[in-house]
């Protein structure tokens, strides 16, 4: 076990330069966010002098932060639940009953993960017209939970395959008819892979960009992303308060981050194991 | 949509077959559930696609009837602009550069942080961050850093490499790889967690058997660990070429596919030829054509590549 030893040291290095390289940017933004543009143009690499709140705060007092922060909750959250909710039903039907096509079914969905949404951008932002769709949050929420179907289904699927069919059985001697045994035991059951494809479609949604820059023309209906590039062009000048803004948004999602890594990690791990 | 049945006693295990009204049950209860998704799949993932091919024959600026219809002319002008060439070149790069430099980087720092050692779940948990922030942050932030004199200049300069700072969104020679360096940046941490995952998935018996048979670490990681990890790094590749061939938020949002057009991909390509400039008959047909790539690479990939893993149902997508 000696080599233990001897490659430890290189782990180490390894790793401080990676997490240094990943760390430095995130932490620029957020403490840079507390200088003025004078400050900061002077000396790039320096730390703030003096600390002031201003650009947080102004941000923080201020409607559009909120407004954009509570659109990419709405859309995030609607694009979610219809995923989720349409996902796993479909699942479970493609897992527990035996009909014809049931394979070719699932492949139809599981090919979905060969469109992305960013190919598919302009033809639905046509589609979304015609459906008087666009500048409205339901033209975006909807295309992402369709986007989201194919690798909600890809991971619940063998999911809720491997749960014993004796529980099924044990249901139905019950009394319990296949949709009761659907939500009463095979969703909690289910939950670990519910709670995994919950967060990886919630993510891709709240970092959505192409598609919220198409559909909306009224900044009021600004996602975060979207707002954070539009504050960028606006404020051009004030470098600070463009550093505070692009830190507040990073928040929401590294804060989901910190809460939810095993189970994105799990998601990442379902993609490799099928 | 229509479901068939098979036919009854392969139905459940329960021991009768199902009568007239159990089957009707059962197509209706599979209605309720495949149904609203299936709808919303074909309406809003395939039906798109089938739209743009469609619209993709016409010169149309997106109001007014589609009555202009010129055949394949519309792909005929994209494969004559030097332009839309330029940005598939680049699409390219980017692609290449994904999987010959992330590749190597992501699976030498997934078998470093595969070993045990303090601070590892810490490590991992920061490798991945920059994974989950929006594109559109990620491109705000590199935008700052990377501005002549800023952030990045400074930190070059103190630990002695100023004479490497360049116009890193300006000059046209460079700007590319820039773009490369910051989704790099973004998106390695997948490709790690990936891979340590397919790692941890590696029954330590076998490494350790090498080991015993007299292999060096260096010949057990070769020999052992990266042939097991094969399906791993095809999922990997699969995944990287379908994100890089769409490459957009971080792009647009850094240079705009800009100065001119030495940064421009498809997808950045499609946004101005065809929706900002109002061509969407030929944005449609940009549209079919990224579409065509994703697709051509998937089935390609399927046949040669991904077909030994028949565990996995992406397998399954093509046959």
């Amino acid at each position: 076990m000696r080599r233990k030893y001897t490659i430890l040291p290189l782990t180490y290095l390894v790793a401080i330069v990676i997490g240094g390289v990943t760390v430095v940017p995130l932490l620029f933004v957020f403490v840079d966010g507390f200088r003025t543009t004078a400050d900061i143009n002077n000396s790039p690499t320096g730390l703030p002098h003096p600390w002031i709140w201003a650009n947080y705060s102004s941000i923080l007092t201020t409607a559009p932060f909120w407004q954009f922060l509570g659109n990419s909750a709405l859309i995030a959250t609607v694009a979610t639940v219809l995923a989720v909710g349409l996902g796993s039903m479909a699942a479970f039907a493609l897992s527990r009953y035996v009909f014809r096509g049931r394979e070719a079914l699932f492949t139809l969905f599981v090919s979905g993960l060969l469109f992305p949404i960013g190919v598919a951008a302009l033809p639905l932002y046509l589609l979304l017209e015609r459906l008087s769709l666009l500048d409205n949050q339901f033209g975006v929420a909807i295309p992402e939970a369709a986007f989201a179907l194919p690798l909600t289904m890809f991971i619940l699927r063998p999911f809720m395959r491997a749960i014993p069919g004796e529980l099924e059985d044990a249901a139905m001697v019950d009394g319990a008819g296949k949709l009761r045994f659907f939500v009463q035991i095979l969703l909690p059951l289910a939950k670990p892979a519910v709670v995994t494809v919950s967060l990886l479609s919630f993510v891709t949604s709240w970092n959505q960009y192409l598609l919220p820059l198409l559909v909306f023309t009224t900044t009021s209906h600004f996602t975060l992303p979207l707002g954070v590039a539009t504050y960028q062009s606006q404020y051009s000048q004030n470098t600070g308060a463009i550093l505070a803004f692009t830190a507040l948004a990073a928040v929401p999602a590294l804060g989901v981050f910190m809460f939810a890594e095993r189970y994105l990690v799990a998601g990442a791990m379902g993609a490799v194991k099928g | 949509m229509t479901v068939t049945l098979v036919a009854p006693g392969s139905v459940s295990s329960r021991g009768h077959s199902p009568g007239p009204s159990a089957r009707l049950r059962k197509k209706i209860e599979l209605t309720i559930l495949l149904g609203p998704a299936l709808v919303l799949f074909v309406g809003f993932v395939l039906l798109p696609i089938v739209i743009a091919a469609y619209y993709s024959l016409f010169s149309w600026t997106g109001y007014g009837p589609l009555n202009d219809f010129i055949g394949l002319h519309n792909y005929k002008i994209a494969f004559n602009d030097p332009f839309f060439i330029e940005a598939i070149e680049h699409t390219l790069i980017l692609t290449g550069l994904s999987l010959l430099v992330q590749g190597p980087l992501s699976l030498g720092i997934a078998l470093l942080l595969n070993r045990k050692f303090r601070g590892r779940a810490f490590m991992r948990l920061i490798i991945f961050a920059p994974y989950v922030l929006p594109p559109a942050v990620t491109a705000v932030m590199w935008s700052l850093m990377l501005q002549p004199g800023g952030f990045v200049d400074q930190v070059m300069k103190s630990v002695g490499l100023g004479g490497l700072v360049q116009q890193w969104l300006a000059n046209i020679h460079i700007v590319l790889y820039t773009n490369f360096v910051v989704l790099t940046w973004q998106y390695i941490g997948f490709g790690i967690v990936l891979l340590l995952a397919g790692l941890q998935g590696i029954p330590a018996e076998l490494k350790e058997a090498a080991a015993i048979d007299g292999a060096t670490p260096w010949q057990v990681t070769r020999r052992v660990t990266i042939p097991l990890l094969a399906p791993t790094i095809r999922i990997w590749v699969f995944l990287t070429v379908i994100g890089s061939l769409q490459v957009f938020d971080v792009v647009w949002i850094l240079t705009g596919g800009g100065p001119g057009d030495a940064s421009t991909t498809m997808a950045t390509y499609l946004f101005l030829d065809g929706f900002r400039s109002l061509e969407f008959g030929y944005g449609s047909a940009i549209a079919v054509i990224l579409f065509a790539f994703c697709f051509v690479f998937s089935i390609a990939y399927q046949r040669f590549a991904l077909r030994r893993d028949t565990a996995g149902a992406l397998t399954g997508v093509v046959g």
